[in-house]
């Protein structure tokens, strides 16, 4: 399965070892991997309840991976996203992705992580020392998006 | 025209309600039509669901804009900018 919303951990070496496993022509495999700091907007974050929309976000992730396997044919991509209760230096997301050559796979994991940002639909929430508090969009995020020629329209 | 409506995040929070039916009056067309006229309900509606106000939309599971228009049995949801990854 190409994407996953999950409220368990996640293993990034079998999730790799998975995605890459009987493709002799994959060279290169690239990954990202989201964490829970303990610092945001100078708070201490003491945990993150992460909510989304089950059955969009599924098809907004499967989006993402059907746009980045036609800009990069040939390419495998894996996501998997985590929702609920996470705590610092917990996992949050993995966006993996597969090409023959390096370029490639960063390629598409910058634009697989690019896209997720700002369309897929995950809303975080922080518990800091004063209390629980929604994370902003951030408008560098539309940003990026824009590099790959598509609008965010997402803080605005 | 019935259709069916979710809350997600502060949105959620604001109007106390993750979802709801609701039949829709004559002259409800669009996604931007159903937004004010939640609005009308005031308090909490008239702040979260406000324009200018940054608030995304979906209609069936699809990011969508005021001009879509709305099908019987449709779902919209309305929501604040994500912040996943």
């Amino acid at each position: 399965m190409t994407v996953r919303v999950q409220t368990a951990d996640f293993d990034v070496s079998d999730e790799l070892a998975a995605l890459r496993a009987c493709n002799s022509k994959v060279g290169a495999v690239a990954c990202f991997v989201g964490t829970v700091r303990d610092l945001n907007e100078g708070s201490n974050v003491a945990a993150m309840e992460l909510e989304h929309y089950p059955g969009m976000t599924e098809k907004a992730l499967e989006a993402i991976v059907d746009e980045a396997r036609k800009r990069w044919p040939g390419s495998d991509v894996l996501i998997v996203h985590r929702v609920g209760k996470l705590y610092p230096m917990d996992q949050i997301v993995l966006a993996a992705t597969t090409a023959a050559h390096r370029h490639e796979a960063f390629a598409a994991c910058e634009f697989v992580m690019d896209y997720l940002k700002t369309q897929a639909p995950f809303w975080k929430k922080e518990t800091t020392e004063a209390g629980e508090r929604w994370v902003d969009a951030r408008v560098s995020d539309d940003e990026a998006l824009a590099r790959w020629g598509l609008d965010a329209n997402n803080a605005r | 025209m019935k259709i069916e409506l979710r809350y997600f995040a502060s949105v959620r929070e604001t109007l106390g309600l993750s979802q709801e039916t609701v039949d829709l009056p004559e002259g409800i067309v669009t996604v931007g039509d159903l937004r004010a006229w939640l609005r009308e309900r005031g308090g909490g509606w008239a702040d979260a669901l406000a324009e200018g106000r940054a608030l995304r939309m979906a209609c069936n599971h699809a990011m969508t804009d005021a001009t879509v228009r709305l099908t019987d049995g449709c779902e919209v949801a309305f929501f604040p900018p994500v912040t996943g990854g």
